[in-house]
């Protein structure tokens, strides 16, 4: 067993582990974060995407261990006093989601994608999220989603707190 | 609020009601359930695909750290029967037995063996690998053709044989009569690689036993709660009512959750037998070996035409890979698509013959479409292959041979009435938002200068029918239940609605659907309405979701109980505004006396009063709450024209998708965002099949694709931008509708095919087989002679 | 999806990693960004005894000039690569490369040093730093040695490492002057290269007056093009390079699997040798 210490979406967690547990069942099983959820077993389809210390990271493919000292930011850590943030907004007004499996990852990776392109093509937000599968949308909406963010259609992720209720 | 207008809720691109919790992560995945004292499943599987378990020895995992149990399949027999298969399609059908865990043999790879029951999945996962088994290999089996050889090795040697079945149809005139007097028989073979269906949700099942009751709740990730509970108590003979089958959350399905599966009827009997809950949650790569794949299909297809490309007959053979066991509806799969062969062409004379093949893989049942992507294929490849060989633009050809829309409704030569439809229309405006003559002429130019970056056009006119079912069609067709569905509207005494529905959904939007139709029959707003579905004990009555089956048939009997609602409502009304029911008007929610605006009431003050019953009429019983439970009378018949533009590099073999157009009549939409986006996933996985997909064994039987690094799932990077539009024939049923979740992939897929072949066509190639890969379209560039008669024919038979 | 159960160390220093490596022996394994080894381990398709993470090294993550050369800490990620200004600007082909490797998520945690010391013939870089000539730094018990990209990949999944040896750095010779491209062919954006070029060309009047070509995936270890190297010298339009990337395949083996024959792979290595070298000579 080793001791870790992660702070999850605000809150500062001390554990003992086993060296061998994936930070995705760490936050699942052990501390019963469950909006992140796993798709596969290959790293492949990003449904577990969460943020290590500011960067995207699929947290099947990284062990709690590795994440003692850092920061880990999930889907539960998004909205801020009930408020979503721009992206979380964005796919819900594009209908950027069905089954919604795929969608915390997806929103992580696109929180990502903006951060290191605030203005992206289409293209380069289909290439940016290539690292997230959907089996639901044919991703039309997911690009489309990402892509109101970046310009401005909805408003910015730091002034959700701010925005306006959305309707229809 | 009496007097708020509301307004029409359907036909409104109104934003979902499910997406708060799941852009949150406020989920309930069956994975996400806990309970205390909670036990892991984990499932040994057989790496063979063929064997005899000569011995089998679970004890070393009980000495394991946290192991509670472990059990064989020998173990487990006695609380276990042979899983179901619901759709005996002949009469003398093979049925082989079918057991939760293996017991003598193994017969494909991943064919579970053991199960041990650990105190979390880490200490779980480790005991599997303390198991002591021996296997003597059997030969495997899995070339379609040799299976059904005389001396071929047996799935299952008491069987006697690897058909399973043969099913026959033959309308109109005898085609061999036919062929006789056409100028053009075209005889072709096309293959349908096995698929594997890839909800992102990966299976998962959580058992709770109350032991003292005998009561048991099964979480489950399912599209079928109702069904599932009907077989698991069937199976392991827990009674009907002392079981309650949840689907919560549930991650897309796409038919792969249209299944009892084994790992199912394990977890029920190991709680049943520890008497605590148990969970069992699958790897993504251990459910590309345990839930069932799609697809897997030779197609033989002849069709007979005037040299005008006139179709006088269809003639289709199939042999229809069903893995090793026939599982919930695996042999009806083919049989879904024997009706659709003919699409929307008029003919004289159809002949159909179906042989189902035990192989050693992974079973087959539904994937997506569910035997009618594979009927629409073939046809659709086969017009194309006729548009070439009579010289004709292949639009034209269509349109030469398709039912027009004065000729509604029409029966096709499959015994099928297409309710509604207009091919012209849609095809019209797929033409135009594509801009099909500009394209034809670019593909020329470069036709004629030689670019390796040929461009292809392909088209793809489908129809399907859905909405299943009418309860007697399938009673004809040996499917062993009815295809109604059931609602319940509850007036709850504050006025707020809940729809109880018997469908399933697991994406598609019903929650909010459901709430706009109820809300436009009661006018109540559609915040108003909650959707209630998914569990049995609250959901009683269910047909489940599948076959783009929900809004046709669930919706429907939605509106039908909304529409009782109102009835008695009225009753109430009347009786409290001392009018006469024929005087009341009700408009928005509210009932007034004609001629007397002054005098109403709204339908949440007469829920109320029937609440309180302090004032209803004489002999009326106080509630407004009613069912429904609607049986069709026809199914539904979709249909579109998609059109797909591709690049094909005929250096590297590489395509690419240029441009992608569709218009789909799906009849009357309750909301267009939901089509679209139901449009888009399809479209992406009907193409995903004509380029990437495609689930390989090698000749021992493993499955090569075993993971999601090897099985291609497209991503966005890999997948166009899609342009979507609708034409409108509402269908015959109570809403107009049609269905669309498979339309999409219905379509794409011949779309994409006809557009790859089409580029290559004029350096002599005639079909690449799918999925067409970089490697396929380059030997077929390869092996083809380039067609110098082409532009010669063409001009004879326009001549 | 679960790994099997393994012990743990975290050296805080270069020294303390040395050591702790020598002790273990062969039942150890390096975890860098653990990209490679995590899927290994979830598939239980590795079973180490011991797991050293070096990813708390910050000597090993950097990237400096040192003279003509760049010096890439093993643990700098390829999300750190691909924005660096000094690689952007003297190591072009190993900022383009890496853009191509995995996903953003995947290429936040991996690291260069990782995707190397893996030495999968498929992956990307290995190609790279050969056509690169790079030199890569191994430190161990005896010492700091440094290998030549040439003799680094011994192998199918097998460097020259010793057991006991971590790699520190890769050193990139500076290429002023040269055009370089990756050729990256793939079925979909995540799958690995089915085939890889990475071209490096170096121009004087109008002809190829050098070239050198790294090919990813058509062996058991990433290789050199000579032949087609050779055949480039003079080159001085396309057709040129054409006729002498018809010898890029010469000498290789690749190998036969789900997603290509090796005749296929081996026409691949042609037209993408084509392309990389027209791509990087700017006679696209």
């Amino acid at each position: 067993m080793t001791h870790i210490s992660v702070t999850v979406d605000g809150t500062t967690y001390e554990d003992e582990v086993e060296p061998r547990l994936l930070l995705v069942h760490y936050l699942r099983d052990r501390l019963g974060l469950t909006g992140t959820p796993i798709g596969c077993d290959t790293s492949n389809c990003g449904a577990c995407t969460v943020e290590l210390d500011g960067a995207s990271v699929k947290s099947c493919t990284v062990l709690a261990v590795q994440a003692d000292g850092c920061e880990v930011t999930t889907v539960q850590g998004l909205a801020r006093d009930g408020e979503w943030t721009a992206l979380q907004r964005a796919f819900h007004e594009r209908h950027a989601l069905q089954c919604g499996y795929c969608t915390p990852g997806m929103i992580m990776a696109a929180r990502d994608l903006l951060r290191e392109n605030p203005h992206p093509t289409p293209d380069e937000v289909r290439k940016g999220l290539e690292g997230n599968l959907c089996r639901c949308t044919g991703y039309q909406n997911i690009v489309r989603a990402v892509l109101a963010v970046a310009e401005g259609e909805t408003a910015p992720a730091d002034q959700a707190a701010s925005a306006q209720e959305v309707t229809a | 609020m009496t007097d708020q207008a509301v307004e029409r809720e359907v036909g409104r691109a109104r934003l979902r009601k499910e997406d708060a919790r799941l852009i949150t992560g406020q989920t309930n995945w069956t994975d996400n359930i806990s309970v205390t004292g909670l036990l892991h499943l984990a499932i040994l599987r057989s790496p063979m695909a063929h064997a005899r378990i000569e011995r089998i020895d679970v004890s070393p995992a009980l000495e394991r750290p946290g192991v509670v149990a472990a059990f064989s399949g020998r173990d487990l027999a006695e609380g276990l029967g042979s899983l179901p298969c619901a759709w005996p399609v002949t009469e003398d059908m093979v049925l082989p037995d079918h057991p939760p865990l293996a017991l003598e043999e193994v017969r494909h790879a991943g064919d579970p063996v053991a199960v041990v029951v650990a105190r979390d999945r880490y200490a779980a996962a480790d005991a599997l690998e303390a198991i002591e088994i021996d296997y003597e290999p059997l030969p495997p089996v899995l070339d379609l053709e040799d299976a059904l050889a005389e001396d071929a090795p047996l799935v299952h040697a008491d069987k006697g044989t690897n058909r399973a079945y043969v099913w026959p149809l033959a309308t109109g005139e005898d085609f061999e009569a036919v062929r006789q007097r056409a100028d053009v028989v075209l005889k072709r073979r096309y293959r349908q690689q096995r698929l594997i269906p890839n909800a992102m949700e990966p299976r998962a099942v959580v058992v709770t036993p109350l032991a003292a009751s005998g009561e048991y709740t099964v979480y489950s990730a399912t599209q079928i709660p109702h069904i599932l509970r009907i077989m698991l108590s069937t199976v392991t003979g827990v009674p009907e009512h002392k079981l309650r089958v949840i689907a919560p959350d549930v991650g897309g399905g796409f038919g792969s959750k249209l299944q009892v599966y084994g790992e199912e009827a394990v977890a029920l009997e190991v709680a049943r037998r520890l008497g605590r809950p148990v969970k069992w949650t699958e790897s993504r790569s251990e459910g590309y070996l345990a839930t069932h794949h799609g697809r897997g299909m030779i197609q033989d297809i002849e069709i007979a035409a005037t040299r005008e490309g006139r179709l006088l007959g269809l003639k289709v053979d199939l042999l229809a890979d069903m893995g090793a066991y026939l599982m919930l509806v695996t042999p009806g799969i083919p049989i879904l698509g024997a009706f659709m062969y003919p699409a929307i062409y008029k003919m004289d004379s159809y002949e159909f013959s179906c042989t189902g093949v035990f192989t050693t893989r992974t079973p087959t049942d539904a994937y997506r479409g569910a035997g009618r992507p594979e009927a629409t294929y073939a046809i659709e490849r086969a017009m194309d292959e006729l548009a070439a060989e009579v010289g004709l633009d292949p639009v034209e050809v269509r349109r030469r041979n398709w039912i027009r829309h004065e000729e509604f409704p029409y029966t096709s030569i499959a015994g099928l009435t297409y309710d509604s439809g207009n091919y012209e229309a849609a095809t019209e405006k797929a033409l135009a938002l594509f801009g099909y003559d500009d394209l034809r002429a670019e593909q020329r130019k470069r036709n004629e200068r030689g670019d390796p970056v040929r461009l292809g056009i392909g088209v793809s006119t489908y129809t399907e029918m859905c909405g299943l079912a009418p309860s007697r069609v399938l009673r004809d067709l040996r499917y062993a239940a009815g295809g109604w569905e059931a609602a319940s509207i509850r007036m709850l005494p504050t006025g707020k609605v809940e729809v109880v529905t018997g469908t399933s959904p697991h994406g598609q939007g019903h929650v909010t659907c459901w709430s706009q139709i109820a809300a436009d029959v009661l006018g109540v707003p559609f915040e108003d309405v909650e959707v209630v579905h998914g569990d049995t004990k609250v959901a009683p009555q269910g047909m489940d979701t599948y076959g783009s089956r929900s809004l046709v048939v669930g919706g429907s009997a939605v509106h039908r109980a909304a529409e009782k609602v109102v009835e008695k409502a009225r009753k109430v009304a009347a009786h409290l505004l001392e009018a006469d029911e024929g005087d009341l008007g009700f408009k928005n929610g509210v009932f007034s006396v004609k001629g007397s605006p002054e005098a109403r009431k709204s339908i949440q003050e007469v829920a109320f009063e029937t609440f309180t019953s302090h004032d209803v009429p004489d002999g009326m019983e106080p509630t407004l709450n009613a069912d429904h439970v609607l049986d069709p009378e026809n199914f539904s018949y979709p249909h579109g024209t998609h059109l797909c533009a591709v690049e094909v590099d005929t250096e590297t073999g590489q395509t690419r998708i240029r441009s992608y157009v569709c218009v789909d009549d799906v009849g009357r939409v309750i909301n267009p965002m939901i089509v679209e986006g139901q449009v888009h996933g399809g479209l992406a996985q009907g193409i995903a099949q004509a380029l990437y997909e495609e689930a390989v064994y090698d000749t021992e039987g493993n499955l090569v694709s075993g993971t999601m690094a090897d099985y291609l799932v497209p991503s966005a990077a890999d997948l166009p931008d899609f342009v979507t539009d609708r034409t409108e024939t509402p269908a015959a049923n109570p809403l107009g509708v049609k269905g669309v979740g498979e339309a999409g992939t219905i379509a794409s897929t011949p779309a994409v095919v006809n557009a790859v072949v089409d580029a290559l066509r004029p350096l002599g190639v005639h079909d690449v087989r799918m999925p067409c890969t970089p490697e396929r379209v380059w030997e077929a560039v390869r092996a083809a002679q380039p067609e110098q008669s082409s532009e010669a024919s063409r001009k004879e038979a326009s001549a | 999806m679960i790994p099997p159960a393994f012990d743990y160390a975290r050296p805080t220093s270069l020294d303390e990693a040395v050591r702790t490596l020598a002790e273990a022996g062969e039942d150890a394994k390096v975890l860098a960004g653990g990209q490679s080894l995590l899927p290994l381990l979830r598939l239980r398709l590795a079973f180490p005894e011991l797991v050293v993470d070096v990813g708390r090294i910050p000597e090993l993550r950097g990237i400096r000039e040192d003279g003509d050369t760049l010096a890439v800490g093993a643990l700098t990620t390829h999300h750190d690569v691909i924005h660096d200004p000094l690689v952007r600007r003297h190591a072009g082909l190993l900022a383009q490369a890496t853009e191509t490797v995995a996903d953003p998520a995947v290429r936040h945690r991996g690291t260069l040093g990782g995707s190397l010391a893996h030495a999968d013939p498929a992956g990307d870089l290995p190609a790279v730093v050969l056509a690169l000539d790079a030199e890569l730094v191994a430190v161990g018990p005896r010492g700091r040695r440094t290998i030549p990209a040439r003799e680094f990949f011994a192998d199918y999944l097998q460097s020259t490492l010793a057991p006991d040896e971590l790699l520190v750095e890769i050193r990139v010779p500076k290429r002023e002057g040269w055009g370089f491209h990756y050729e990256k062919f793939h079925r979909v954006a995540q799958s690995w290269a089915m085939v890889g070029v990475a071209a490096l060309v170096r121009r004087d009047d109008g002809h190829i007056a050098e070239a050198r070509i790294g090919l990813t995936n058509m062996g058991a270890t990433p290789l050199r093009a000579s032949a087609a190297e050779e055949a480039l010298t003079g080159a001085g339009d396309a057709e040129a390079v054409a006729r002498a990337a018809q010898s890029a395949a010469e000498g290789t083996r690749p190998s036969r699997d789900a997603s290509a024959s090796p005749e296929y792979r081996a026409h691949l290595a042609r037209v993408l040798t084509k392309r990389a070298v027209l791509a990087a000579a700017g006679m696209g």
